[in-house]
């Protein structure tokens, strides 16, 4: 077994997500079946629904865009050896920050409100990150667990707030003031009319632009070098005299900051208002996208616009096949970071064996060692 | 504050703690196998639903609760391949295993019955029904005593008696057993185990046949005993409650029931407090709601003792390092 050798490059970063989407999507398939359904037509129901034309398209980017914040904040905190479970808290809270800047200065110009509440975002996310990441560092408490609490702290803490507190008078349900016009972020409709009534903004930019951040500060700085050491081995960045504590703290509450751009996205460009559970579990489509994109911006980018087209693939669904729909996406995302996540045993020992006897060099090498070990 | 009201409150704890006592047991084994399972809630709800799902069909709370022990178990298995035999995250496992029984339960649960996801109302034989403990009649008028023998001890579903009764046999079988020695210290030392010819999967695989079994019970506890049908998502975050209790409880049987009864406590609480109206004394419910997350929280940062798990935990056992 310990002969084996890793695998190539482009089978760890792309035949082997492949495989695990394809057997994901085969298991959910079957389930399909069973209830007597085609599968074929439901995939066929999810493509064309996702992006049969511009209206479907608008929103698999909408969702997209959600999805790579979530996707990044998950995958930034994986480079350090950390688990960020608590993306959906992250978010929520993030809210509050949006909508209180939003709320404050309605009456000026959205050009001048994005920034601020993006800085807002950052900062509300990034701080209920930043607990969990400081009792992990400096209290060793473990920051799944801890993020996980969150999770529902967060839950009861915005249940309150919008019950008691920002719900303006005369509105019954658990809501907050409607943000003025003005003051919104514009759609991307508005320039292209291709994407005409769909919820898809000017966020879509700001998530390219933290794909691009995040790829340069993961590999091109020192930052993003001392982050990688202490995800392969903590011991070592501590020894190379890189301060873990203080990195683990940094990374969770940037972590937390990427998640908390998802309520930018959604409070200012989409709901223009904050709604109860606005969030509607991204954080967690962020895990299996951050797992089918290996935690790097590129694969993020691909495995986001998967979800994203699942998730508008899945609303269209019930309207092609009658009973089917967007449940049947949730078994596929869950399938597939079962697949990739956790039982990434499952294919890459088969592979490794298969793809070693393609290449000559290694075939050689296998076969002298076989020899070596027959002969003594 | 009259005793009735203290005696309803205590009743409703009972009831309110009994599933998060199962999960939390649950977790106990599987956890101090050195497995981590944050899974809990995807079992319970797995449970739940095939504990509804055959309570419809058969008309029989026995076969319900069958159908709920056998799915929870095979999603434990399914958990287990992942996190044992092919060494996977067993963190990931658990989060992909809550999410496939949210998906799971709600699609299978409109496609078979045409509900929106619940799963028929269940009367008469389909639920478990309250069990009258001897004398419960006779002692009633008793001062004091009566009243809580006959309200608060008898007048249980089965399964309430069950957790409970859970508790010490758990004690029993982790401290006072040669299975528990092991399983603790698979989950501190595994390497020990192996050393001394015990096989460590073969170990973990058993805690987690018990959690899924226990997880089973706590399922069908929200379809056929406490509710009367299963209802999308019914378990509602009681798996991390559980998970948050067995952290409190620092692993341990006793703590946990007595950490899951003040759990219920507070959820029992939370319940009166929403329809009496009385949150006027300026705790919101949310905060209350929001209490056992915190406790935990604070306790795990050390700065009310320190809640440390097995040593072992999270880890797939590979023999070759």
């Amino acid at each position: 077994m310990s002969a084996l050798r890793p695998l190539p490059r482009w089978a760890d970063v792309v035949l082997l997500p492949i495989l695990n989407l394809l057997l994901a999507l085969i298991v959910s398939g079957l389930v399909v079946l069973a209830i007597g359904h085609n599968p074929f037509t439901a995939i066929w129901a999810i493509i064309t629904g996702a992006f049969g034309n511009g209206y479907n398209i608008g929103y698999t980017l909408y969702y997209a865009t959600n999805f790579v914040f979530t996707g990044l904040a998950v995958a930034l905190a994986a480079h350090g050896g950390l688990f960020n479970i608590g993306g959906n808290g992250q978010a929520y809270v993030a809210g509050l920050g949006v909508i209180t800047v939003a709320l404050a200065l309605q009456d000026t110009h959205w050009l001048i409100i994005a920034p601020v509440a993006l800085l807002a975002a950052a900062l509300f996310g990034g701080a209920w990150a930043f607990i969990p990441g400081y009792l992990q560092a400096k209290r060793g408490s473990h920051v799944v667990i801890t993020t996980i609490m969150f999770n529902f702290i967060a839950s009861a803490l915005m249940i309150y707030m919008l019950n008691r507190v920002l719900k303006p008078v005369g509105v019954s349900g658990p809501e907050s003031a409607m943000i003025a016009e003005a003051a919104r972020m514009p759609k991307l409709g508005q320039f292209f009319p291709i994407f005409n009534y769909t919820p898809v903004n000017l966020s879509i930019i700001v998530a390219i632009l933290a794909l691009i951040g995040v790829y340069i500060l993961v590999w091109h700085t020192r930052f993003g070098y001392a982050l990688r050491v202490m995800g392969q081995n903590p011991t070592a960045s501590r020894y190379a005299g890189i301060s873990n504590s203080r990195m683990i703290i940094i990374t969770m509450t940037l972590s937390g900051a990427l998640a908390g751009m998802v309520a930018f996205n959604e409070v200012l460009g989409v709901q223009n208002r904050l709604v109860l559970d606005f969030v509607a579990d991204a954080g967690f489509v962020g895990i299996a996208v951050a797992l089918m994109g290996r935690n790097h911006p590129i694969g993020i980018a691909f495995a986001a616009l998967l979800f994203g087209a699942l998730y508008q693939g899945g609303n269209e669904l019930q309207y092609v096949i009658s009973g089917l729909d967007r449940t049947v996406v949730v078994i596929i995302q869950a399938l597939v970071i079962l697949f990739t996540g956790a039982m990434e045993g499952l294919f890459r020992p088969g592979l490794q064996r298969t793809l070693m006897l393609f290449s000559p060099e290694q075939k050689a090498e296998a076969i002298e060692r076989e020899t070596v070990r027959s002969e003594s | 504050m009259d005793f009735a009201f203290v005696l309803s409150l205590l009743d409703a704890t009972l009831r309110l703690s009994t599933p998060l006592l199962l999960a939390c047991l649950a977790g106990l084994y599987s956890e101090r196998a050195g497995v981590f399972d944050i899974g809990l809630e995807g079992k319970m709800l797995m449970a739940a639903f095939a504990a509804g799902a055959m309570a419809a069909v058969t008309g029989s709370a026995w076969a319900g609760l069958g159908a709920a022990l056998v799915i929870s178990v095979m999603t434990a298995v399914l958990q287990g391949a992942a996190a044992i035999t092919l060494r996977g995250n067993q963190l990931i496992a658990g989060v992909a295993i809550n999410m496939l029984a949210a998906g799971l339960t709600t699609f299978l649960g409109q496609q078979w019955f045409r509900q929106g996801g619940r799963t028929p109302q269940l009367s008469g034989e389909g639920r478990f029904g309250a069990i009258q403990l001897p004398f419960a009649q006779e002692l009633a008028g008793v001062p004091i005593i009566g009243p809580i023998y006959a309200d608060l001890i008898s007048g249980h579903y089965i399964l309430v008696y069950i957790a409970f009764l859970a508790v010490p046999i758990t004690a029993y079988v982790l401290f006072r057993t040669r299975f528990g020695l092991r399983l603790r210290a698979v989950g501190e030392n595994p390497k020990a185990v192996d050393t001394a010819g015990i096989s460590v999967n073969r170990l973990r695989y058993q805690a987690v046949l018990i959690t899924g079994l226990l997880c089973g019970f706590a399922g069908a506890y929200f379809s056929i005993a406490q509710g009367s049908g299963f209802g999308n998502n019914m378990t509602a975050g009681r798996g991390f409650i559980a998970l948050a209790a067995l952290i409190f409880a620092k692993w341990k049987p006793v703590p946990a029931m007595f950490t899951c009864l003040l759990f219920g406590f507070l959820e029992a609480l939370q319940i009166r407090f929403q329809s009496a109206q009385i949150a006027g004394i300026d705790i919101p419910v949310q905060a209350i709601q929001a209490l056992p997350y915190v406790l935990t929280v604070i306790l795990l940062a050390g700065f009310i003792g320190k809640a440390v798990g097995p040593k072992a935990g999270g880890v797939a056992y590979s023999k070759e390092r």
